[in-house]
């Protein structure tokens, strides 16, 4: 059968035909159960976030009726209401804020971090390798208690430029990890010849090394901004104090699912967990490949 | 030093361009780097990031062992070193251990449970399409499923843990509930009965995580090269015996690293505990976790050295773990 499929292509298309007809049967019931699993799964995925989604558009008791009917009418109050009443936009507007600057942080030290440390030896550069690679690995509910002390000794407990360095702080590991795994794949040829016409090594960084490094740094980007973006423990450790005007969305949040049984606005609490979804699905949907991508070969490494 | 302050400039100036770039063969780069100083550049590039990684990173890890000496309490109390007190007190708390439990638990009963779910549609994504010639190809809307499937990976587990707070309510409005009445069952308290409140919680932290672990083993398997598929086709192997005899043992280091991760996974849990459960690791203790005792008796109870010494004992924990599964589960490298 092999030689036959080397010598002549008709024969090969013809054979796999026939082989293609007498698995039909077979193939089409195992199949049909793979599907079947495949979307069960699928549903138990897709319907929590769809439902909630549905009950932003509820009323009260359209939410403590049946779980399962649609919403009598749809109108946008509750977003309204989670937007500006519980706070929900002054809350967004913080988050992006807050990431921005903790993701632009992180990837220009990290890079420049990984850079030094994957292309220049010197003494030392090993040590503070391993310095950085071995805070992936601690738990940061060890260092919880003094930091806290140390960010208040600094001024600045309930900041969002003490978020902002702390979040670069502790992204710098696993950046620092992968990029510096990134720059030695790069060829040396490329940064030789700019160093030869006079290319200053901060300029061969910024102009040749980044460029290439492109691919690299955008999966790191989206896995940054995603790890910052749904950070919860740092927020509410670090913006503890009666600061609710600088809290983030996840910590903001939170914190209306534990009031909503007093005030009782649960559709404000369901949209406010739509708009807290939405953006993150949207970069997801638009990323997803890098994300899926940067996200699993940063396990493997 | 200069000539990294003026780039444009570097080089330009006669005499030392045409030296370096006379010099033979594999001389450039040396002499490259000897002309313009290399050491002001390292010191520039480092000294910020390294600063910030000590001074938030470093320094409160070794600070923390310090801390769980002393019987810190209050903010303005001053610490006194106490010795290993606050360990044996820890050792005799029932919440400790009832937490240490949970871990346990969800340290076997996660990733078991993601590792064979994950490990099972992989294998439906990626190798159940029917054989294409020899090689094994993907089922029809695969790469439709592993996005849906993926999606809850890049949720916030906070705002995860706020979404099921409706989906697990123990009367008939919850999703679940009112799921389960339509076939004549009784509302369960999935979160408010202690025997179940905790595997609850583990079955959100499954559904979040099985995502992932089905596009890490669909890119262990698409590395599989084709031709060992091909060779065991022809031998006559049917499709369980390529998933239980090639696959799964070609698969042997990613599984590994799935289930560190998990393990790892196991001794956080915070965020969905605390949100999630109710009264924030109850009813009556039944889900707490270590980090939501730390982060309870600091930040609550303002004990800084009992907690800190939680901190430790969950650092130990977390070390032998991972030191344990690589230590266990080393084999032969398979290279392909």
């Amino acid at each position: 059968m092999a030689a036959g499929t080397v010598t002549k292509p008709s024969s090969r298309t013809a054979a796999s035909h026939a082989r293609a007809r007498r698995r039909r049967n077979p193939l089409g019931v195992f199949g049909a159960l793979s599907h079947i699993a495949l979307a069960i799964w699928a549903i138990l995925i897709i319907g929590p976030i769809l439902w909630t989604f549905l009950a932003s558009f509820k009323t009260n008791t359209e939410i403590f009726g049946d779980a399962l009917a649609l919403p009598a009418s749809y109108g946008w109050d509750a977003w309204g209401r989670a937007w500006e009443k519980a706070h929900i936009g002054q809350y967004m507007l913080n988050t992006v804020f807050v990431v921005a600057c903790s993701t632009a942080g992180t990837m220009l030290l990290g890079s420049m971090a990984a850079y030094v440390l994957a292309r220049y030896s010197f003494p030392g550069n090993r040590a503070i390798y391993f310095l950085f690679v071995s805070g992936m690995t601690f738990p940061v509910f060890l260092a919880l208690v003094p930091l806290f002390f140390v960010v208040k000794n600094l001024g600045l407990i309930d900041t969002h430029l003490g978020v902002i360095l702390v979040y670069i702080a502790y992204s710098l590991p696993f950046t620092v990890f992968f990029l510096s795994a990134f720059f030695k794949t790069l060829p040396t040829s490329v940064a030789e010849a700019a160093m030869m016409d006079g290319c200053s090594h901060t300029r061969t960084f910024f102009q040749i090394m980044m460029p290439m490094a492109k691919p690299g740094l955008i999966s790191i980007t989206i896995f940054n901004i995603l790890g910052q973006w749904n950070q919860y423990l740092l927020p509410i450790v670090l913006l503890s104090g009666n600061v609710e005007d600088k809290w983030l969305i996840t910590q903001g949040v939170a914190n209306i699912s534990t009031s909503a049984g007093y005030e009782a606005d649960w559709p404000g609490l369901f949209a406010a967990l739509s708009m807290a979804i939405i953006p993150v699905m949207i970069i997801y949907i638009v990323f997803q490949r890098q994300i899926q991508s940067g996200l699993t070969t940063g396990a493997v490494k | 030093m200069r000539h990294d302050k003026h780039p444009l400039k570097a080089g330009t100036p006669g005499g030392r361009r045409p030296l370096a770039a006379g010099a033979p063969g594999g001389g450039h780069p040396l002499l490259a780097r000897v002309r313009n100083s290399k050491y002001p550049f390292i010191v520039g590039f480092l000294i910020v990031p390294v600063a910030l990684y000590a001074v938030f990173v470093i320094s409160p890890y070794i600070q923390a062992f310090q801390i769980a000496l002393t019987n810190w309490k209050g903010i303005s109390a001053t610490p006194q070193y106490i010795g290993l007190e606050n360990f044996t007190r820890l050792f005799e708390d029932e919440v400790f251990w009832a937490a240490v439990r949970h871990h346990g638990v969800l340290l076997l009963v996660v990733p078991l449970a993601t590792i064979a779910i994950a490990l099972f549609f992989s294998f439906l994504l990626n190798l159940s399409g029917g054989q294409k010639g020899a090689g094994m190809t993907g089922i029809w809307g695969s790469k439709f499923y592993r996005v849906i499937f993926f999606l809850p990976q890049v949720l916030a587990v906070a705002i995860v843990g706020v979404l099921f707070q409706a989906i697990y309510r123990p009367d008939e409005t919850g999703v679940i509930n009112s799921l389960l009445a339509r076939v004549g069952v009784e509302p369960i308290g999935w979160l408010i009965d202690p025997d179940l409140a905790l595997w609850a919680i583990m079955g959100v932290m499954v559904w979040q995580a099985v995502g992932f672990y089905v596009v890490l083993f669909s890119a262990g398997m698409s590395s599989i090269p084709k031709d060992v598929f091909e060779a065991a086709a022809l031998d006559g192997a049917g499709r369980l015996t390529l998933f239980f005899r090639i696959t799964l043992p070609l698969l042997w280091d990613t599984m590994q690293v799935a289930w560190v991760y998990l393990g790892i996974a196991a001794f956080d849990a915070f965020a969905l505990v605390q949100v999630l459960s109710v009264d924030r690791g109850g009813p009556d203790n039944a889900t707490t976790v270590l980090p939501l005792e730390i982060w309870r008796t600091a930040f609550n109870f303002s004990k800084f050295g009992y907690a800190s010494a939680m901190g430790v004992a969950l650092f130990f924990m977390t070390i032998t773990f991972a030191a344990l599964t690589l230590r266990v589960t080393r084999r032969e490298r398979i290279e392909f």
